[in-house]
């Protein structure tokens, strides 16, 4: 007989092996369905993708994070009793979650989402405090400590900004809100804890809104360059989200991509950790959200000085002597994103209108054109599509002239962009990423 | 002393299309799968990426995707009394190296054979009588059905995302697609490709002469597409860098755009990549093997246990390998006897090439399975009897690229260098079209595959050896083919033409290019004293062997392999998942 048998019975002494050793960590024993839950709302909450290192192991820390105050290294958040959480009672780790606050009283710096994270329900939280007790398993290593320079490794000022912004209120359906909407206002403003990027941030690095009760919650924000878009797609037009349909939200999460748009950015690895795993009635419970959310036009309209009908006759005659960028768009970029700049739906992302394309800030489109682009593998869509990164091919000007032509292509609004730009973005690469220039010998 | 790796339920033999099928199959039965795939890692980005792709010279003149000969080839003679020499430069065919072997560098040109196809000894003989097949001519049944395959051929198309139009649907025939094709189940998962200039011509002229034309059923997505593993495909674009390249744009039916992304999530697959298998090792009875024995990325010699051992490597490689590791009886041409290296076939094509003065083809635009074909002159049509062959080809005029080192035809009388070629090629460029016809190749006695008794590889194997040559039969089918296609050439009234077949002078040329369909070697069959694999492509003589790919055919159909290839692969998966592994011995009793 093959070991059909000997492999599947193999996986199950592995997990109880796993099962074992965490519960003689935890105090308190949890059912096996409290455990996975916990876990499902860990990927809510995308736990892994701050407290995992870059090859590291899962929950164990040490992943480095930068913050205008310096470098912020993620904690071990596994049931290790020294290096981890082990120790932690479930008060303790509520109090962590919901306010901040170590185990030992120390505050924790606002790079963990406890201003979000302070609307779990007392449900959750026991779940979330079971998987971590005992569906995770242990690991004794302590990652670096966090190197914050003076004043802000005064732990005891974030006190002071937390009495100013945090807000420990637990989440408050709204009275007649549909059931399905405060699902997806719970995740969202809650384990998702979308506003931390996509919520513009005040003086005080504090996002401007928790909830929807502000107009800025979900509004949009600019992250190291990078625009995350503005998240709020209902109200008259058709900026955004507001031209997405509920579905092609959902297959955003689930997939990285839909017939608009392609995940970039740092928005790739929330897709992968967590949006992909989450069941298709929280992501429609999102989506629906997001879409009954209204938001405001956007000041002045801003005008653009072409159509998409008339950009893709100059590309399809290649009637572009007079301008290098689109030139360079057919040398470059039709291959893929073709004359009318739509792409194909679901493989490769439509130029028209897109939110990185016209974001006021370049940045993030610079790093996609030079550094190129890959989705996740997710469950439903495994194929991890990328974009080879340009910029072994294109110099500063030449890149420069590029996204200048498709921030104005086709009806795009965006700035010109400078070959200064460009080099500041060149500068941020990482020395060890993947290129696709020829790499044979001659 | 080789190392010895852990355990492992499956080992596969190379990862291209039928390992990676193969993978996603077993994986599915909860099994622990590792597929050894001889040369590199390659995926679409960074590998196949624009703009480097898009580099003739590199890739189709210096072939880097392919095998290279110093490291792994065959020796070639004409016939069992010559002395054969290694296939020293690529020409002939062009065996794929790395992950996704040759299904990253093909075409796309995706066939369901006839149904008489498959069952052809058995066709010839109710139909014209077993006295029209010529004494040396050794053609076999495949021990397998159409209607058996079909779901399996229906289901490879869909993970293949194929563009094309079916023609007979549960027996109903279909407007503009093949009439004369074998039922299928559902119609093809994306639309025809977009025409070019040359198909509608080749189109109009053979609908006026009564024919049947209809457009190339292509492994180049006509749309952006879906398909069951959630792998995606993006509309081709028509670059026209497809054959000898792997595709830029997501576009070309491949292992890596529709299975691989899939299969590399599963917690129970996992592949090693630059580690050559030198062998199946058997146990000491003989009757089963224990795993693989190979050479690691380190040059290491490593043992690797295994209770299933799947051969996907190219062809010629499972043949070479079975040859190696004692895994059935070698066949001897001149006995007769024994079978493993037996039936070793080819394709025999021809075709035109037409010149218009006024015509602009633009051949860069082009994709490997643009084409408008026609089936009217197939195996199935023709009465063997009377036209005193046994065979069949399809016809196709197709307009894959317009690369300007290997792509320059010229008019009859061009000079071929100076400044009188660079003035004929000024003047050509873009203006010819091409008619193919793409036909069987029989099996004989003496066409065949065995350990040449002079030369070896780099690891001091005997390399394999392969005897073939064109034969009369096949000749007088391709210069029947000749005729036809001269009368539609000529109906298409170009200012020049040129037309290029095999004559009964012609001997088996290594040098040019002609295809990559090298079959037979492993046949399948229903009896153990003239086939190596049974009809589920297991060994007769190891039972846990089961050997995929087109080394199977018992001798070469009139189309290209891979949609018959696609079929089998799933046919296989399902016996060894519905019965084999419930009751893991022989799946026919011999």
């Amino acid at each position: 007989m093959m070991h059909r048998i000997g492999f599947i019975a193999l996986a199950g002494l592995g997990l109880m092996s796993t099962a074992g050793t965490a519960l003689a960590a935890a105090s308190a024993d949890h059912s096996q369905d409290e455990v996975a839950r916990g876990e499902y709302l860990s990927r809510a909450g995308d736990c892994v993708a701050c407290h995992t290192a870059p090859g590291g192991k899962p929950f164990a820390g040490g992943l480095e994070i930068d913050s205008p105050f310096g470098t912020i290294v993620s904690t071990n958040i596994t049931p290790d009793p020294e290096a981890g959480i082990g120790d932690y009672s479930r008060d303790e780790f509520a109090a962590a979650l919901r306010e901040g606050e170590r185990a030992d009283g120390a505050n924790l710096y606002p790079a963990m989402p406890y201003t979000a994270y302070a609307k779990l329900s007392d449900d959750d939280i026991d779940a979330l405090y079971a998987y971590f007790m005992q569906g995770v398993a242990p690991v004794d290593e302590a990652p670096a400590e966090s190197d914050i320079g003076f004043p802000f490794d005064q732990r005891w000022g974030i006190g002071l900004w937390n009495w100013l912004f945090a807000d420990t209120e637990a989440f408050e359906p709204r009275e007649g809100q549909d059931a399905q909407i405060t699902r997806g206002a719970y995740l969202v403003q809650g384990l998702g804890h979308c506003g931390s990027c996509h919520t513009p941030r005040g003086l005080f690095f504090q996002e401007k809104a928790q909830d929807d009760d502000d107009e800025a919650f979900l509004a949009g924000a600019s992250l190291g360059g990078w625009w995350a878009p503005n998240l709020r797609g209902g109200g008259e037009g058709d900026a955004g989200l507001q031209g997405w349909r509920q579905e092609a939200i959902v297959e955003y999460l689930a997939t990285g991509r839909n017939d608009h748009d392609a995940v970039v950015g740092e928005m790739t690895s929330v897709v992968a950790n967590s949006t992909s795993h989450l069941t298709d009635d929280d992501l429609q419970a999102i989506a629906a959200y997001l879409k009954s959310l209204p938001r405001e036009a956007d000041g002045e309209e801003k005008q653009s000085d072409t159509t998409p009908a008339q950009t893709e006759r100059v590309l399809t005659a290649a009637d572009v002597e007079a301008d290098a960028g689109a030139r360079l768009y057919l040398d470059n970029c039709n291959a893929c994103h073709f004359a009318n700049g739509e792409g194909a739906a679901k493989v490769f992302p439509s130029l028209v209108g897109n939110e990185l394309v016209n974001a006021d800030d370049p940045t993030g489109l610079l790093h996609v054109i030079l550094e190129g682009a890959r989705l996740p593998s997710t469950p439903a869509k495994p194929e991890a599509l990328a974009m080879p990164g340009f910029a072994w091919r294109l110099s500063d000007t030449e890149a420069a002239e590029l996204a200048t032509f498709v921030r104005g292509a086709w009806g795009n609004h965006g700035d010109a962009v400078s070959a200064d730009q460009v080099a500041e973005v060149r500068e941020t690469l990482p020395e060890d990423r993947e290129t696709s220039a020829p790499d044979f010998e001659p | 002393m080789a190392k010895r790796k852990p355990h492992v339920d499956v080992v596969m033999i190379g990862l291209g299309w039928t390992s990676s099928m193969m993978g996603m199959e077993l994986t599915d039965e909860g099994l622990n799968v590792l597929a050894l795939e001889r040369g590199p890692d390659q995926d679409t980005v960074p590998d196949f990426a624009y703009p480097k792709m898009a580099d003739e010279l590199t890739y189709a003149v210096r072939y880097q995707l392919m095998q290279r000969p110093a490291k792994s080839t065959v020796t070639v003679r004409h016939g069992v009394r010559d002395m054969a020499v290694p296939y020293r430069s690529l020409g002939s065919f062009l065996p794929g190296n790395g992950v996704g072997g040759a299904g990253t560098h093909w075409n796309g040109h995706t066939w369901r054979p006839q149904p008489q196809e498959l069952r052809l000894k058995s066709y010839v003989e109710e139909n014209f009588g077993a006295d029209i097949i010529p004494d040396e001519m050794t053609i076999q049944d495949f021990g397998v059905s159409y209607d058996e395959l079909e779901p399996h051929f229906d289901f490879f198309e869909k993970v293949a995302g194929i563009s094309g139009k079916a023609g007979n649907l549960n027996g109903e025939t279909q407007q503009g697609g093949n009439p004369f094709e074998g039922w299928r189940s559902s119609e093809y998962p994306l639309p025809p490709m977009p025409r070019t200039l040359n198909d509608t011509m080749f189109r109009d002229v053979a609908s006026a002469q009564g024919l049947h034309p209809f457009p190339m059923p292509a492994g180049n997505a006509s749309e952006a597409y879906t398909n069951p593993y959630g792998m995606q495909l993006a509309p081709c674009n028509y670059c026209g860098f497809c054959e000898r390249f792997g595709c830029l744009n997501y576009s070309k039916s491949s292992p890596q755009t529709c299975v691989l992304g899939a299969l590399k999530r599963r917690d129970n697959f996992s592949y090693r990549t630059n580690c050559e298998v030198m062998k199946v090792e058997l146990a000491e009875d003989g009757k089963t093997a224990t795993g693989v024995t190979y050479i690691d990325e380190n040059g290491d010699e490593v043992f690797q246990p295994a209770d299933l051992v799947i051969m996907g490597a190219y062809s010629l490689h499972n043949v070479h390998l079975l040859l190696l590791s004692g895994i059935g009886k070698p066949y001897d041409p001149i006995s007769g006897e024994g079978v493993v290296g037996k039936n070793y076939a080819y394709q025999m094509n021809g075709g035109a090439t037409l010149y218009f003065k006024d015509k602009a083809f633009n051949p860069f635009i082009g994709a490997g399975a643009n084409g408008e074909v026609l089936n009217d002159f197939g195996v199935e049509q023709i009465d063997f009897a009377k036209e005193g062959f046994i065979g069949g080809s399809y016809f196709n005029a197709a307009m894959t690229n317009g690369q300007p080192i290997r792509n320059m035809p010229l008019p009859g009388g061009a000079p071929q260098w100076g400044a009188e070629w660079k003035e004929a090629v000024q003047e050509t460029y873009g203006h010819t079209m091409t008619i193919g016809s793409h036909g069987s190749n029989m099996a004989y006695r003496d066409c065949c595959l065995d350990l040449d008794p002079t030369y070896t590889d780099d690891h001091g194997r005997p390399l394999m050896r392969m005897t073939f040559n064109w034969k009369a039969n096949d000749v007088r089918m391709t210069q029947f083919m000749k005729d036809k296609i001269d009368t539609l050439s000529q109906a298409l009234e170009p200012d020049d033409y040129k037309l290029s077949f095999k004559d009964f002078e012609s001997q088996y040329d290594v040098r040019p290019y002609q295809t990559t369909h090298n079959v037979g070697g492993a046949i399948m069959g229903s009896d153990p004293s003239t086939s190596v694999l049974n009809r589920y492509l297991q060994s007769w003589d190891v039972h846990n062997v089961f050997v995929m790919g087109a080394s199977a055919f018992p001798q070469n159909i009139q189309y290209n392999p891979t949609g018959l290839v696609g079929g089998l692969t799933y046919w296989a998966a399902k016996a060894i998942r519905e019965q084999y592994l419930k009751n893991p011995g022989p799946l026919v009793q011999a």
